[in-house]
């Protein structure tokens, strides 16, 4: 008899923390939407998770460490460190290096409208048709740098955002080779 | 009738230092070498070129047009040559540069044509403000908000009281003083023809107690239907919300802007440009300026827009001396620039040159308070150095940072000499720009989200199309894979044949 109380009890316990583990509690969704709103949004998946909420998952259910985005840098780590209750550390730099925020820009001379950028776009920043030129919506675009490797012919590089007192503005001449 | 005087909280009593420039006559200053026209020289969005570089142009052609509501188009001030559309360094507290058109006066200074009206009344006030928009008025007391917003504001909401600031608090300044003393005229006329356009049903016409000559110029030409006020000396009394307070003892809210109580503020010079866009039909392209502080001949100047700062101060004997600073701008909110090479542009108001400005280091903050006396905005300014310096931002907005006006009074009183006022400004800096990073964030975790959710949708219904054709051809599809089996197997059985008896040739 006490056996199969036993065994009972095992299965209750058991059942519990298989449905735990399967979806994650309110409070742990909470957190994640914490999380998430201080990560940039680039969806660059630099941090080898497929956009920004996922790497909040990541961190949320330890999986990921808080130094992981790129773009976010120091100010990212900080901010993370400060919520989380951990010890602030450098960027990992095998996730890459921080820097300014960037611009996508399409040279449309060279385009030929083979659409690869707009389906690498993780945030349909760009518009265009097959065979049509595509240009990119500047406001939109996150500078996760995506775009860049599919494009055949080479046509997009990435522009130094330029963002001071009240202007805005793109500055041509601090191109970058992609 | 006699309008009560309301005092506002705080100020400063400052040596106003306007004798050096305000009795001489005022210079037209000489065609300088280069024009440069900054895109932006107003609050809101850069105007758009419409030439391009080796194109002529003749004085107060359209050269680039509005974008958007709050812009403002931009003329030529002289007939040339363009000869570049580029980056050059502008009046700007970070030194930045930023896209300028740039002219070679060819010398003739020939008009464009120009159309104007002689009788403003005879057109309605939503045309007179579209005259006033084309003309490229954008607030010339400082802050350079375009004078169109502010009328459309007007005409949709009644206007109880326009208000005509020629208070010209900052010391050294005396821009204003000038333009009233030789062009009286032209405010007044200015003022009603703003009246006009926003049907404003009074007209009051602020200045300080210390311009006498421009009171009595303003007395002699105004009739009943427009209040002179005559106010005391006390900085920073040209400041919009002081200003309205003294008037008429009313507050304006934090948030709230003056046209929600009835109330719409124009600068005295705003007004003399508005009335000769319109009666002579010139668009705005240049205006007084003030060249005063350590040059041999401190003076005001009629300036052509664009004209480098450098020829300006040069027509009042500037020389460069070792440690002086040149301020654009009052010595209590104007910005110090590093060198002359930018253009005078529509805010432009003075150009100081000094060596006595604050150089004793920073003391720790000893909480005597006496910021908190002097603050016109009845801010703390204490606690809001505190946590600027903490960066708790959260903290500075419920402490009102952003009804700073950025006057300056808590920094000239400071014993410790904490320059209060640089770090407020810093701090709204960041916090607009965070905020700016936050909406784009959100923006593009929106577009990020919906894009996924298409891709899933997408994906559902193409698995949803095999499902359905493999329900329809289930037994065709059967037989299609077994003919198709069938095909590989005699064919791999020819093949192997085949190969046995090349084998066996062999």
């Amino acid at each position: 008899m006490t056996g199969i109380l036993i065994l009972l009890a095992l299965t209750v316990v058991i059942s519990v923390m298989l449905y735990n583990s399967r979806s994650a509690t309110p409070e742990q969704e909470k957190l994640v939407d914490t999380v998430d709103a201080l990560l940039p949004q680039t969806q660059c998946g630099k941090c080898g998770y497929p956009g920004c909420k996922p790497y909040a998952e990541a961190i949320v259910s330890n999986r990921a460490d808080i130094n992981q985005c790129p773009p976010g840098g120091r100010n990212t780590i900080r901010q993370l460190a400060n919520l989380l209750g951990r010890e602030i550390k450098d960027l990992n730099p095998a996730h890459g290096k921080a820097g300014p925020k960037m611009i996508a820009f399409i040279d449309e001379d060279i385009c030929i409208g083979c659409v690869k950028c707009i389906q690498a776009c993780p945030v349909d920043a760009i518009v265009g048709a097959p065979k049509q030129m595509h240009t990119v919506i500047t406001q939109a675009c996150t500078g996760c740098e995506l775009c860049v490797a599919p494009c055949p012919v080479d046509c997009i590089s990435m522009l130094v955002f330029v963002q001071g007192g009240r202007r805005v503005k793109l500055d041509p001449v601090m191109r970058t080779s992609p | 009738m006699t309008r009560e005087l309301h005092p506002f909280p705080g100020g400063l009593q400052i040596p106003p230092h306007k004798e050096l420039s305000n009795a001489k006559k005022s210079l037209i200053t000489p065609l300088p070498d280069s024009i440069i026209l900054p895109l932006q020289q107003h609050i809101g969005t850069p105007a758009v070129p419409l030439v391009k570089s080796g194109d002529k142009v003749l004085k107060g052609q359209l050269i680039a047009r509005a974008n958007g509501y709050v812009s403002v188009p931009l003329h030529a001030s002289t007939s040339g040559k363009i000869i570049d559309i580029g980056n050059y360094t502008v009046p700007d507290p970070l030194g930045l540069k930023a896209p300028c058109i740039v002219i070679e006066p060819d010398g003739d200074d020939v008009w464009f044509e120009i159309k104007p009206t002689h009788d403003y009344t005879s057109i309605e006030p939503q045309a007179l403000q579209d005259v006033i928009r084309e003309a490229g008025i954008a607030g010339l007391g400082g802050a350079g908000f375009p004078a169109h917003v502010k009328l459309r504001e007007g005409t949709e909401s009644a206007v109880d009281t326009l208000i005509i600031n020629a208070v010209e608090c900052e010391p050294f300044i005396s821009c204003d003083d000038r333009l009233i003393r030789e062009k009286p005229g032209y405010v007044i006329n200015g003022a009603r023809m703003i009246r006009h356009a926003i049907q404003a049903k009074h007209c009051v016409i602020a200045l300080e107690a210390d311009m006498p000559e421009a009171y009595a110029a303003l007395k002699e030409l105004i009739d009943d239907d427009i209040e002179l006020i005559q106010l005391p000396a006390k900085y920073p009394q040209g400041g919009e919300r002081q200003l309205i307070l003294a008037l008429t003892g009313k507050e304006v809210p934090s948030g709230g802007l003056p046209i929600h109580m009835g109330i719409v503020m124009h600068n005295a010079a705003t007004a003399a440009a508005a009335f000769r866009a319109v009666t002579r039909g010139e668009p705005l392209i240049s205006r007084y300026i003030t060249v005063s502080g350590e040059v041999n001949d401190p003076r005001n100047l009629q300036v052509l827009l664009g004209t480098p700062v450098k020829h300006c101060a040069d027509q009042c004997g500037y020389e460069e001396k070792e440690g002086q600073v040149i301020i654009l701008g009052g010595p209590m909110m104007g910005m110090f620039v590093n060198n002359m090479h930018m253009p005078v542009i529509k805010t432009t108001n003075c150009v100081l040159v000094t060596s006595t400005y604050n150089q004793s280091p920073e003391m720790p903050c000893i909480r005597c308070g006496q910021c908190v006396d002097v603050c016109p905005a009845e801010l703390l300014p204490q606690q809001l150095y505190w946590h600027a310096h903490a960066k708790n931002y959260d903290r500075l907005r419920k402490y009102h940072l952003f009804d700073c006006i950025e006057c300056g009074c808590c920094s000239y009183v400071c014993p410790s000499n904490i320059q209060l006022v640089q770090y407020y400004r810093k701090a709204k800096r960041q916090i607009t720009q965070d905020e700016r990073t936050r909406l784009s964030a959100d923006h593009a975790r929106e577009r990020f989200m919906s894009r996924n959710q298409r891709l899933a949708r997408e994906e559902q219904s193409h698995h949803n199309d095999l499902l359905a054709e493999s329900d329809i051809d289930e037994k065709d599809k059967q037989a299609f894979i077994q003919a198709a089996v069938e095909r590989t197997r005699t064919k791999r059985a020819q093949l192997s044949n085949h190969e046995n008896a090349n084998d066996d040739e062999k």
